[in-house]
């Protein structure tokens, strides 16, 4: 049962992040939203790769021969990490474009295309 | 001699990715010493992307698939599975990766005079060339995990790119949609990825379409299915995820609408991939109807396509919806290949099911079509503006007099796209109509039906642009500078070449990537173990 709080702790992430993106009108809430659903796969990427009482999976410091967790959805989440980070400065690099023509981060006060 | 051709080819899955990708960074660095140095830089960096692509197209069509391995050939290393990544370019791979290239090309040939009178053009040319490295990169990989940090790249230089004019807060506004539709559709790609990595602990396409066969579609194996469809189909702009198609082609840069074309196909690429090759042992299976799904979506896509552009007032947002309904052929066709090859034999051959093959070289060639005729409409409303300023079609007019060529390639444009002889659009629609009559009468009517109304609307954006009475604040207006020119008559060129010869390019090019697409056998084959 412990071992499945993660998990839930994934969906928890990804149902609040989905719910900030499609339900809030502030553009920042809507980023905000973005990164939380982004943790939520980060986490479910990390939680694949952890045995139960595992150390960090580096050769040379385990000379007893314990138990590691599988390095690679590390390697793979650090790499959606530093994506992700790129993602958010340019998101918010464009909300503040926004912000500074219409002087408002509310959706409805920013003009959409006519269709 | 020989020797130096040889180490080339063989490194060059390598060096397609990694020569736009080096000189998207040395670009800041030339522009310092000189601006023009820059712009020639870049053609030539491009350049000789092409001529990677084209080597590797030789070899590939003439040899089979290659692949290319980064890290460790040998299967383990101490009794383990190796960490690598895998390129593997088959006849599919590479006929998307001469699309991708043949875009950049005359993107970037187009910018050097459409793009003069801009600033921060640095940045501009090191976005245009990390967005070819992303495409280039998601055609080329034979590595899930690989294929989503190509995606991320290709919609983050994109949304910069489409929000370039930061002074019109609607160009930022259609860069931070599409921003946030790509991240989106992108993490749920990841999360997808993680649900078939979790049970299969692989991330090479080959390894995982493997174990799905053998294992039989498990559960697990459908969600991620359905999550790997959507969030593709959101990026490859199907209906009706497709509201950010319009916006990011009309308010972009035309050589940068122009690019987003293949980006938006290097997704549906993605889509056909997994669909075909990752799930292919199973989607044969009777009781699986994604086959079905992708023709609805495909018919929503044309039909929502068609009578939005009718209704705009928009050159290029106009364009835009008409990109949408052709992506909508693109997935009829190969959707009726796959229902057709679902429900056919297990061994695909051209004589067991021949109107499956002939569904889906439509649609693979209906992508290369789609490009160009798409492609040649967007160089065009670019020169229009460069002209004058101008995107609404109720103010244009009269524009005949003054530019006689561009109103020639807008006319070829536009009987290419509405699917007229002898241009290339007719080539691959009368494939479409002929192999979806026989799956269902009707699909072909609304394929038809969109057709006669592209045709329609196009006519009009004739009517309302070129022709006409010439208006007093035109009368000044100019013909575009020459290298624009050479852009728009290279594809026209292509476009005039395809109609003419269709059998050439599709025996040539199409049916080896129809090929590779139905037999996903050939693509695990070389599978060499390891992740």
């Amino acid at each position: 049962m412990i071992a499945n709080i993660p998990y839930l702790a994934v969906a928890g992430m990804i149902i609040i992040g989905l719910y900030t993106i499609l339900f809030k009108k502030n553009l920042i809430k809507i980023v905000i939203g973005i990164t939380i659903l982004e943790s939520g796969v980060n986490l479910f990427l990390i939680t694949l790769g952890y045995r139960m009482g595992s150390i960090a999976p580096i050769f040379t410091g385990n000379t007893d021969g314990a138990l590691m967790s599988y390095p690679v959805p590390q390697a793979l989440t650090l790499t959606s990490i530093v994506i992700g980070v790129a993602v958010l400065a340019l998101m918010l690099s464009l909300v503040i474009h926004i912000y500074r023509h219409h002087g408002s981060l509310h959706v409805s006060k920013i003009g959409g295309e006519d269709q | 001699m020989s020797a130096i051709m040889d180490m080339l080819l063989a490194h060059a899955p390598a060096l397609i990715i990694a020569v736009p990708l080096l000189g998207a960074f040395l670009t800041p660095l030339i522009s310092r010493v000189s601006e023009k140095g820059r712009n020639i830089f870049a053609i030539l960096i491009v350049g000789i992307t092409a001529l990677f692509v084209f080597l590797l197209a030789s070899d590939v069509l003439a040899n089979g698939t290659v692949t290319y391995v980064f890290g460790s050939t040998a299967e383990t290393v101490r009794q383990s599975t190796v960490i690598r990544i895998l390129f593997e370019v088959d006849a599919l791979s590479i006929f998307m990766a001469i699309i991708g290239v043949i875009l950049s090309f005359v993107a970037v040939f187009y910018s050097y005079a459409f793009m003069k009178e801009n600033t921060g053009l640095d940045k501009y040319y090191t976005l245009l060339l990390l967005m070819t490295t992303g495409m280039l990169g998601m055609m080329l990989t034979g590595d899930l995990f690989n294929f989503f940090v190509f995606l991320e790249i290709t919609s983050i230089a994109s949304a910069a790119l489409v929000a370039f004019w930061t002074n019109k807060v609607k160009a930022v506004e259609a860069g931070f949609k599409y921003i946030v539709i790509s991240t989106i559709g992108a993490l749920f790609f990841l999360f997808a990825i993680a649900l078939l990595y979790g049970q299969y602990d692989a991330l090479n396409m080959a390894k995982i379409a493997q174990s799905i066969g053998l294992s039989g579609f498990t559960f697990l194996d459908k969600i991620a299915l359905v999550i790997f469809i959507a969030a593709l189909a959101m990026k490859g702009g199907l209906a009706p995820m497709h509201m950010w198609i319009p916006d990011a082609y009309g308010r972009a840069p035309a050589s940068i609408s122009l690019l987003l074309v293949g980006a938006t196909q290097a997704s549906l690429y993605g889509l056909f991939r997994i669909v075909f090759t990752v799930y292919g042992d199973v989607l044969t299976l009777p009781s699986v109807s994604v086959g079905w799904i992708l023709v609805l979506l495909g018919l929503v896509t044309m039909l929502v396509g068609v009578i939005m552009a009718i209704i705009q007032t928009d050159f290029k947002r106009l364009i835009g919806y008409a990109a949408v309904a052709e992506l909508g052929y693109m997935a009829l066709a190969v959707g009726t290949g796959l229902t057709i090859v679902a429900t056919a034999d297990p061994m695909i051959t051209l004589e067991s099911a021949p109107f499956a093959m002939k569904a889906i070289n439509g649609g693979l060639f209906h992508i290369i079509n789609d490009a160009l005729d798409v492609g040649l409409l967007f160089l065009v409303a670019g020169a229009v503006y460069y002209a004058t300023k101008e995107t609404s079609l109720n103010k244009l007019g009269g524009l005949a007099r003054n530019m006689k060529y561009t109103t020639v390639f807008f006319i070829i444009g536009l009987l290419a796209v509405a699917g007229l002889p002898p241009f290339n659009g007719f080539a691959s629609k009368l494939l479409i109509y002929e192999s979806t009559y026989q799956l269902n009468p009707i699909l072909a009517i609304v394929a038809i039906l969109s057709s006669i109304l592209l045709l329609a609307i196009f006519v009009k954006v004739l009517h309302a642009v070129f022709l006409g009475p010439s208006l007093p604040q035109y009368k000044q207006v100019r013909e575009v500078p020459k290298s624009m020119l050479v852009a728009m008559a290279v594809i026209a060129g292509l476009i005039i070449v395809f109609g003419l010869f269709p059998q050439v390019i599709v025996t040539q090019l199409i049916e080896p990537a129809a090929n590779a697409l139905v037999n996903n056998g050939a693509y695990l084959q070389w599978l060499t173990g390891g992740l």
